[in-house]
């Protein structure tokens, strides 16, 4: 993070080490930071999930470990599979079958390397930041099509195709909505996108113009898909093919799958709030309420807003049909960000 | 065409329709009972643990012959003509000793129908139903306080049932 390599120069003698000392040092500082956030942040959505959809079916949820309405309740459960023995199926692919849940986390926390959590907390500003984002964000799907294949049971398999043939359909209107908000900025930079929309909640782009206000919703419909949400998780329904393509692993790889799972669900809840919902800037414009909040608080305020969003429609919606979701993604989503790339870019000409 | 912009606005409809009931859901108190911390009050005669004021109990057997699976075995001998005479609580006297009153929780049904034929109304089900245990044989519960006081208590038969 740009504010760790600034801690680091206030060590002494810091400066009279070799710049690639320097350079790892930093890149395994910033590494740790953003595991340990992305593990806090997963612990903290796994209870908020599991209190927002038994609130929502009228129940209470956890309730005893840690005291607090269960708080503890996901740490407990990941010290358990992580003690829990690591079973390698004889059938499988093992090489591929041992690579494959820590291949679905890495496109998830490699991303986060571009986001930018406030002012000065981010890795790194890529100047083709969101570019970026949409590239390592796909690679999950190569680490579900191998968890698929590897684990040599038809239900994984299953599972790894749909995920692959949904992801990839879905990536399209997610990209293409994000292109509404590029055109306007001009820079595919994450910090100058948000840059762009300081200074209180008119000026975020979620409320500038229709367009990108209709482009959010495409772009939020298209990631709830790509992150393999309900109504969009054919690829691991339940009812249909046990757990999908991780129904194979147990213990502390599967424990990876569902860091992966949520720590994607944060990263395109982080997205959207960097793009339409003017990440960290201020809410209430700036002579109201100047620096009210830290801008990291609000960002994650804002992400985990978008976070409850997902949660509440995956309480309250079925589970789309194969053929419903290809209708969604092609027919739908699809013209729909086309015409709506057209609409942002004339405004922008013409207005 | 228009079928199409129809569907669509159908889906979205339903959409957040789903999603208010879904919002009202999340604010209705919940109907979870934190069981072991909260409990039910059982109802007035709900039938449970049986339970045997042995100090009543005349030890007629007469629940025992109207248990259908034979979970109660009953042992009793005459009282001496010279011991003072004893009497339950609604005064019938009692002229029976009651060696061995067990039940085998484990075989009862809970049909309640050994408790109408008690005359003493000694013989009761209560509301207690935490009565897990480790041994299945502590499923027997002995009531019986008296022991045989002649000589021809028939051993083999008293321990035929523990």
């Amino acid at each position: 993070m740009e504010s760790i390599a600034q801690l680091l120069r206030l060590m002494p003698k810091y400066d009279t080490l070799p710049g690639l000392t320097q350079a790892i040092i930093s890149v395994l500082l910033s590494c740790i930071v953003i595991f340990a956030l992305l593990a806090l942040a997963v612990l903290f959505l796994v209870w908020m999930e599991r209190k927002v959809s038994a609130h929502i079916q009228d129940r209470l949820g956890p309730m005893y470990v840690g005291g607090w309405h269960g708080w503890a309740q996901t740490l407990a459960d990941a010290l358990k599979l992580l003690l829990k023995e690591d079973i390698v199926p004889a059938a499988t692919d093992k090489l591929l079958f041992k690579m494959a849940p820590f291949i679905v986390f890495l496109g998830a926390f490699a991303a986060f390397v571009v986001v930018p959590f406030g002012a000065s907390s981010f890795v790194t500003d890529l100047n083709i930041g969101v570019l970026y984002i949409v590239a390592v964000g796909s690679l999950s799907v190569i680490g579900i099509i191998m968890a698929g294949w590897a684990s040599n049971n038809k239900y994984s398999l299953y599972g790894g195709m749909r995920a692959a043939a949904q992801i990839i359909s879905y990536e399209i209107p997610s990209a293409i909505a994000i292109m509404t908000v590029i055109i306007p900025v001009g820079s595919l930079s994450m910090v100058d996108i948000v840059n762009a929309q300081k200074g209180g909640f008119q000026h975020w782009f979620l409320f500038r113009n229709p367009f990108i206000f209709l482009a959010f919703i495409v772009y939020f419909v298209a990631s709830l898909a790509e992150v393999n949400r309900t109504p969009f998780d054919i690829p691991e329904a339940e009812s249909e093919l046990v757990a999908g393509y991780h129904t194979e692993y147990s213990g502390m790889r599967f424990a990876f799958f569902f860091l992966a799972e949520y720590a994607n669900m944060f990263l395109v809840a982080s997205v959207a709030t960097t793009l339409f919902l003017g990440g960290w800037t201020q809410v209430l414009p700036s002579s109201i309420a100047h620096q009210f909040i830290p801008g990291p608080i609000l960002f994650f305020l804002k992400a985990l807003l978008l976070i409850f969003i997902q949660m509440w429609l995956r309480w309250s919606l079925p589970r789309l049909r194969v053929d419903q979701l290809m209708y969604l993604s092609w027919k739908v989503l699809l013209p729909i960000s086309l015409v709506l790339v057209l609409g942002v870019g004339l405004l922008t000409v013409y207005w | 065409m228009l079928t199409y912009f129809k569907n669509l606005g159908l889906g979205v409809v339903t959409v957040l329709n789903s999603m208010r009931v879904a919002w009202r859901h999340l604010f209705t108190p919940s109907v979870t009972l934190q069981y072991p911390t909260v409990k039910w009050k059982m109802p007035e005669r709900s039938r449970m643990r049986l339970f045997n004021k042995i100090d009543d109990c005349i030890g007629c057997s007469a629940c025992a012959r109207a248990c259908p699976t034979k979970c109660i075995t009953i042992q009793s001998e005459k009282r001496g003509k010279d011991e003072p005479e004893i009497y339950a609580s609604d005064g019938t006297v009692i002229k029976l000793r009651t060696v061995v009153y067990d039940i085998d929780m484990t075989l009862c049904c809970y049909c309640a129908l050994c408790t109408f034929p008690c005359p003493t109304k000694c013989l009761v089900m209560t509301g207690e139903y935490e009565y897990a245990v480790y041994d299945k044989n502590d499923h027997i519960y002995h009531f019986a306080k008296d022991k045989p006081m002649t000589v021809k208590a028939p051993k083999e038969q008293s321990t035929e049932k523990a």
